[in-house]
C-alpha cells in the first residue's frame, strides 16, 4: 500500500489543481457546502464537471444525474476486471471497489487480467485528499490558478494513460488488437452519443478475447 | 430539496453502487479462462479510449485536434525514450501542450 501512496502523489497534485478548478466553477452554481460534500462523497471528476455543466446550464436535477451516471458507467466494466484479484467478503470488496479511479486502477494493472488492489487503495488516498482539499480551497479562495488548460493540465491525463497503455501493448498482439478497436468504437461514437457512452463502448473490443488464442502464438 | 442537493445525493448513492457492483458479483470466485480473456482485454481497450477521448475529443463529444494533441505527442517521444519516466512523460505533455497555447 506505501508503494501505491508513493505512486499516487504525483497525479495527486494534478487532482489538486483540477479540483481547485471544479470548486471555483461550482461554488456560483452550487453554493459553498454542496460542492465539497459532492467530492468527498462521490469523488469522481468527470462525472463531477458533467453535473456541473447541466446545472450551470439550468438542465434540471435528473438531467444532471443522468450525465453524471453515464461518466461513472465505465466503473462497472473497470470493477468487472478489477474483480477475481479481491479477496474477503462482499462489504470488503465492496469497500475496496469504492477507492477505484481510473488513475489508481490503471496503475494497479499487474498483467493476465490480474490486479493489485493494495496498491490501488494506496495510491487513491493522497488523490483523495486532494480532491476534496483542493475543492474546498477553490470554493472559498476562488480563482488561484487561472485557467488549467493554461498549464496544459487537460493533456496530462491522456498522457499518463498513454504511458500505462504502453505497457498493456506489451503484453501482446491480442491487447494491440484491444486497443486499437476500442480507439476507434470509442472516436466514432464521441459526436453521436452522451459523454461517457464512447469509453464504456470501447469495453467491446474486449470480446476479440473470446476466441481461443492460437496454442504455439501470443495470447 | 433543491436541484444541487438532490444531485449531490442520487450520485454519491449512484456512484456507490457502480462502484461496488463489479467486486461484489462477480468477486471472490473463480472465473472460467475465456471469461478472463476478456477481462484481461478490458485494461487495454479501457486506457486507449480514455487517451482517444481525452486527446482528440471536445466537450461536445465533436473530434477536434488542437494542443492536446501535441502534448500527446510529446509524452509518446518520452515513452520511445523510457518506458518507465511516467513523471517526465506527463511534465513533457502538459508543457507541450501549455507552449503549443501560448504561441497559437
Amino acid at each position: 500500500m506505501r508503494d501505491g501512496i508513493k505512486a499516487g502523489v504525483p497525479i495527486a497534485a494534478a487532482s489538486f489543481v483540477l479540483a481547485i478548478s471544479f470548486g471555483v466553477l461550482a461554488q456560483p452554481v452550487m453554493g459553498t457546502v454542496a460542492p465539497i460534500v459532492m467530492s468527498a462523497l462521490v469523488f469522481a471528476g468527470s462525472a463531477q464537471f458533467a453535473a456541473l455543466a447541466v446545472l450551470a446550464a439550468g438542465g434540471g436535477a435528473g438531467a444532471a444525474i443522468v450525465a453524471g451516471i453515464l461518466l461513472n458507467a465505465r466503473y462497472v466494466p473497470m470493477g468487472v476486471a478489477l474483480a477475481p484479484s479481491l479477496a474477503g467478503g462482499r462489504l470488503r470488496r465492496a469497500a475496496v471497489g469504492q477507492t477505484m479511479i481510473d488513475a489508481s486502477w490503471a496503475m494497479s494493472i499487474r498483467g493476465e487480467g490480474r490486479f493489485d488492489p493494495d496498491f490501488m487503495v494506496g495510491a487513491t488516498f493522497p488523490n483523495y485528499v486532494c480532491w476534496v482539499g483542493g475543492t474546498a480551497l477553490g470554493v472559498f479562495a476562488g480563482d488561484l490558478i487561472g485557467d488549467p488548460e493554461t498549464l496544459g493540465l487537460d493533456a496530462l491525463f491522456p498522457a499518463f494513460f498513454l504511458a500505462l497503455l504502453v505497457t498493456e501493448l506489451g503484453r501482446g498482439r491480442r491487447a494491440i488488437a484491444a486497443a486499437a478497436l476500442g480507439v476507434v468504437i470509442a472516436l466514432v461514437l464521441a459526436p453521436h452519443t452522451a459523454a461517457g457512452v464512447p469509453v464504456i463502448a470501447a469495453c467491446l473490443a474486449a470480446v476479440i478475447g473470446l476466441r481461443r488464442p492460437r496454442p504455439e502464438g501470443e495470447g | 430539496m433543491s436541484d444541487t442537493w438532490t444531485v449531490v445525493l442520487a450520485l454519491t448513492a449512484a456512484t456507490a453502487a457502480i462502484r461496488a457492483s463489479g467486486p461484489v458479483l462477480i468477486g471472490g470466485r473463480d472465473l472460467p479462462p475465456i471469461v478472463i480473456r476478456v477481462i484481461a482485454l478490458l485494461a487495454p481497450a479501457l486506457l486507449a479510449a480514455l487517451v482517444a477521448v481525452g486527446t482528440f475529443t471536445a466537450a461536445d463529444g465533436d473530434l477536434e485536434l488542437d494542443a492536446r494533441a501535441a502534448g500527446l505527442g510529446a509524452a509518446a517521444g518520452v515513452l520511445l525514450w523510457s518506458r518507465n519516466a511516467m513523471l517526465a512523460v506527463v511534465a513533457a505533455a502538459a508543457l507541450a501542450a501549455a507552449l503549443t497555447r501560448a504561441l497559437s
